[in-house]
């Protein structure tokens, strides 16, 4: 069974999102979704300075077997894409809610966002997916 | 609901994730991609390829058969036991399927068809049989296992008795023959020594348990993939297909023009054809991946990639690419708009573990 912390807020298509301390937000995919996807082999993450709509794909995943995009579910400019993931995709297996975060942007105040999910929700959403 | 394969319950029960191949439900992988493809290349593992089908060809005229319906000539099967690589082609010289042909006896040759074209194979093949009296017999009740790596044979024959053993240990590269009822085959399609076992249905999971406690690990298509792929190997439906013939798919090697009155379905098509593309291998040099279906850029004119992957080995993005003919060295792909660079390399890019090509670039 994937692990879903219950600190974070989850979307629809298994991003996960953390509010930090100075308001800025860090953004990755789930455990149930580095797992569907397999062994990733490269990852592409959006550069400082950039500026994300809602559900706008923002980074690639590439496992062997496929490239899948990231969606933004948040609007802003990105403050950074994680960097050593270049040199260490596989951390996003290995600590996706940790080391292998992918990019924190700091939203547009009074933008939409995507509809966010409790970890609770998410887990239901995970069973109905399974079922 | 695909077609099932004799272990498919085992496969589950592995834990394997399962997707369709060519209309059969098949294990992509087990735990890791990547640590199934390097087991093969470091150790031993063992592929289910039972959707893949033996066909027993049986009557006085079988060779005389397949050399009318194969690209390549069985007339270099020399010694029972010996295999050989062909495509089969349409009259207009496109390929149908490409096989491997087994000279057991001089009225019985065995094919082994790819699983996603065995039954228009089938009809191909009995529409062309008729006029030879041979006898085609789909070999259902067959599992093939495929174990392959360094330590594959000896992982292999462990299970065997002494006498089977020995028996299966002389096989030279290229020759099978039948022992203890099982069919062993010293062939494979990771680049890798090892062989493929042609066993009835009944001993399929007691012996893929048997080779996992000896220590040869279990891998799927997922693996599988990436390891023709750096061995170079085409893969049907991808690389080659009805519309593209041998000579623009890396395949010239396997069609064999000589002797001229040898008069193959196919041939005459061929004779009149100037390759105007090319298959070649490639090896991108900047960051990504090479995907199928995607866009190559070469001084001549266009292409396109045919298969393309991450390969576990280099850990480099290798492909095999469709490009317009003539010498090319240089090239660019265009991944999600932006124009990557690429070398173009001969395949295979891996062989019995080791690079084949110079990786040595700016990453």
């Amino acid at each position: 069974m994937s692990n879903v912390p219950p600190e974070l807020q989850y979307t629809k298509t298994h991003e996960w999102v953390r509010t930090l301390a100075d308001g800025t937000v860090e953004i990755g995919i789930t455990d149930h979704a580095q797992q569907a996807l397999g062994d990733l082999v490269f990852v592409e993450v959006p550069e400082g300075g950039r500026t994300v709509a809602v559900g706008e794909p923002s980074a690639v995943v590439e496992s062997v077997k496929a490239a899948s995009d990231v969606y933004s579910p948040i609007a802003g400019e990105v403050t950074l894409g994680n960097p050593a993931l270049a040199a260490e995709p596989e951390a996003v297996n290995n600590d996706p809610y940790g080391k292998g975060w992918l990019m924190r942007l700091r939203p547009t105040k009074g933008a939409a966002t995507a509809e966010l999910m409790s970890a609770a929700d998410y887990l239901k959403l995970l069973q109905t997916e399974a079922a | 609901m695909g077609r099932k394969t004799p272990l498919f319950e085992l496969h589950q029960e592995l834990g394997a994730r399962i997707v369709d191949f060519g209309g059969w439900d098949m294990p992509v992988q087990y735990s890791s991609q990547i640590g199934e493809h390097h087991a093969v290349r470091r150790a031993s593992g063992v592929f289910d390829v039972s959707h893949m089908c033996p066909v027993d060809l049986k009557g006085p005229r079988v060779r005389e058969f397949l050399q009318h319906l194969l690209a390549n000539d069985v007339a270099k099967l020399k010694r029972p036991g010996k295999a050989l690589y062909s495509c089969m082609l349409n009259e207009a010289g496109g390929v149908l399927d490409d096989l491997i042909v087994y000279f057991m006896t001089e009225s019985w040759f065995r094919l082994v068809v790819n699983a996603g074209t065995r039954d228009s194979d089938l009809v191909w093949i009995r529409a062309h049989s008729g006029n030879f009296n041979v006898e085609v017999i789909e070999r259902t009740d067959l599992a093939i296992l495929a174990i392959q790596g360094p330590e594959a044979r000896a992982k292999t024959v462990s299970l065997l008795s002494a006498s089977a053993a020995d028996a299966a240990m002389a096989l030279g590269p290229f020759f099978g023959r039948e022992i203890d009822g099982w069919f062993v085959a010293r062939t494979g399609y990771t680049g890798e020594d090892g062989f493929e076992v042609m066993i009835p249905e009944a001993d399929a999971v007691r012996t893929w348990r048997e080779l996992n406690a000896a220590g040869v690990a279990s891998c799927g298509l997922g693996a599988r993939d990436t390891l023709r792929l750096e061995a170079g190997m085409n893969l049907y439906g991808h690389d080659m297909d009805e519309s593209t013939h041998p000579f623009e798919s890396g395949l010239g090697w396997t069609v064999a023009m000589q002797p001229a009155d040898r008069h193959f379905i196919g041939r005459a098509a061929l004779e009149n054809i100037t390759p105007s593309r090319q298959l070649v291998g490639l090896l991108l040099e900047d960051r990504g991946v090479l995907r199928n279906h995607q866009r190559v850029v070469t001084p001549a004119g266009a292409g396109d990639i045919t298969s393309g992957t991450f390969s576990p080995t280099l850990e480099r993005s290798i492909a095999l690419a469709r490009v317009p003919a003539g010498a090319v060295q240089q090239v660019q792909v265009d991944i999600r708009g932006k124009l990557l660079n690429a070398r173009v390399v001969k395949p295979p890019f891996v062989r019995f573990g080791k690079a084949m090509i110079e990786t040595g670039v700016n990453a």
